[in-house]
């Protein structure tokens, strides 16, 4: 599609595979990579059946993939999943929008940078986890709580990056801005929002991951609705293969939210020449 | 005067805070809604006492043992998989989706199958922060400037002398964002362990004042809570600066050249 990268070989016709030296050295191929889980699958099938380990803490994987095609069937499932999601959502937007908003705010005024830098370096590193009681407190277990710490745990992330994110705009850029006469509006369109769009999906790709590990910790630990919650009511009921199968299962959708992100980066940074060197041409 | 305007800085938005939380809850008697003054009370007469050495103490200890072990493993074992190209094959997909898993998750299978000792939280802290160490060792090992392979191999240089005088130092910048990445998880496991099942602990006394309606105690943990994520994060900071103070200098002689 993108004909633009120059490529010697494709001149003489031969379709010489030219690709960055990521490519050249790529983490894994579909061969080696299929012989690693087939191995894991092996292990894992074996090790409970030969007795290596109790088969009543560690099922074998057959049984917990039996167990897992069971929950796919199970409403219960599906709607412990939406809950999770929709907590992951609406966290992950109010986050975003707030922490984009107020970072724009702070971060286009020196004076405003360093009159908060104190505060925002002492609240941020307070734990998430830490509010999980206050968030029982004020909202009682639901959802909302979900959110709350969510928020929390995102809203940082967001901010700091946007906040150096407008730090990196080229100085030279912005002065050729001004002279050429560009106002607030088109400064911000066109020199500050590209330069900080990459820090900004960077944290949020981060808050991606952050607000699933957050999330299913409240729901794990408290009992806010979600998988989290799902889970810690099997492991009280003794169904070993079902805390097994939902494991498996956060791991998915925690993989699926990773590259949805990832995706989502791409397509809105693949103008940037990060983006655009990766791709094998 | 200068050293005056920063302090000035630094201190004037926190003080207009606290003023404000001070005068917005001055004639509000709601128990769930925490004061400075009746805070600072209550941090006072219920953590420094021997509750601090009964359930603060015990949950850094179990935070610096998993966070020391998921460490040295994640190094070694990054080290290995990274240096050879058909094991890193091999592993990529898996360590992909084992890392994908939330590490909370894993909490309800540890308890099955170790128990609910000590030993499992410090395993549970330790699996959660070895993946962030692991892969960015790997991706340090795997990025070395290849012209200094190349010399190390031509120097016929190998074995011990090869790891440590070119891939540590080499991949040194990256096992420590993969430690600063470690911390908060880190911590999250420790207080989500501790809450979900632990007899003693910070986690373990937030969530039994909470129950039990002691909304000042449970605040004031909180707040200990948050002290504990503040110190680890400054003196990590401190850490960083000395042991990467070299990979600084010459990255600033770099950009500036």
């Amino acid at each position: 599609m993108e004909t633009t990268i120059e490529e010697p070989a494709s001149a003489t016709g031969i379709l010489a595979p030219q690709r960055a030296s990521f490519h050249d050295n790529p983490w894994s191929t579909p061969l080696l990579g299929a012989i690693g889980v087939v191995a894991f699958m092996g292990v894992w099938e074996l090790a409970p059946r030969i007795g290596l380990v109790n088969s009543d803490y560690l099922p074998p994987f057959s049984v917990v993939m039996v167990q897992l095609v069971s929950l796919l069937a199970d409403p219960v499932f599906w709607e412990a999943l939406g809950d999770t999601m929709l907590s992951w959502l609406i966290g992950v937007a109010i986050s975003l929008s707030a922490g984009a908003a107020i970072g724009l705010i702070i971060g286009s005024s020196e004076a405003l940078i360093r009159y908060t830098t104190s505060t925002i370096e002492f609240l941020r590193p307070i734990p998430s986890v830490a509010l999980i009681p206050i968030a029982i407190v004020l909202f009682g277990i639901n959802s909302t709580a979900t959110v709350f710490v969510i928020v929390w745990a995102c809203f940082w992330v967001i901010l700091v990056h946007v906040m150096s994110g407008i730090d990196d705009v080229d100085p030279v850029a912005e002065s050729t801005a001004r002279s050429y006469g560009l106002g607030w509006a088109w400064r911000a369109r066109f020199v500050t929002f590209p330069t900080a769009l990459p820090f900004l999906m960077t944290g949020l790709r981060l808050c991606g991951t952050i607000a699933l590990v957050v999330g299913i910790t409240i729901e794990l630990v408290v009992g806010t609705p979600g998988l989290g919650e799902l889970i810690a009511t099997s492991q009280s009921a003794g169904n070993v293969s079902t805390v097994y199968a939902l494991a498996l299962l956060t791991g998915v959708l925690g993989l699926a939210i990773n590259y949805g992100m990832k995706f989502i980066e791409n397509r809105a940074l693949h103008w940037h020449p990060s983006v655009r060197s990766e791709q094998p041409a | 005067m200068n050293k005056a305007r920063s302090i000035s800085a630094m201190v004037a938005l926190p003080i207009v805070l606290v003023l404000l939380w001070w005068v917005a809850t001055l004639g509000n008697s709601n128990p769930f809604i925490p004061k400075p003054v009746a805070l600072l009370t209550d941090l006072w007469e219920t953590w420094a006492n021997s509750r601090f050495l009964e359930h603060v103490v015990p949950s850094i200890v179990r935070l610096l043992s998993g966070l020391s072990i998921a460490i040295v493993g994640g190094i070694v074992l990054g080290v290995l998989i990274g240096s050879n190209l058909t094991v890193r094959k091999i592993m990529g997909p898996i360590l992909e989706f084992v890392r994908a898993i939330p590490p909370p998750v894993l909490l309800p299978v540890l308890m099955m199958v170790i128990g609910i000792g000590d030993e499992t939280k410090v395993f549970l802290i330790a699996l959660g922060c070895l993946w962030p160490v692991l892969l960015n060792t790997v991706d340090g090992v795997r990025s070395v400037d290849p012209v200094l392979r190349d010399t190390t191999s031509s120097y016929n240089i190998g074995g011990l002398t090869r790891l440590r005088f070119f891939l540590l130092p080499a991949a040194l910048p990256r096992i420590v964002t993969g430690v600063r990445l470690s911390l908060p998880i880190a911590l999250i496991l420790m207080v989500a362990s501790e809450m979900y099942a632990a007899t003693n602990g910070l986690g373990f006394s937030i969530i039994y004042f909470q129950r039990t309606f002691q909304n000042g105690p449970m605040w004031a943990g909180v707040v200990v809570l948050g002290l504990v994520g503040i110190i680890m994060a400054l003196a990590f900071r401190w850490f960083e600066r000395r042991i990467l103070s070299w990979y600084y200098a010459q990255r600033e002689l770099e950009t500036s050249g």
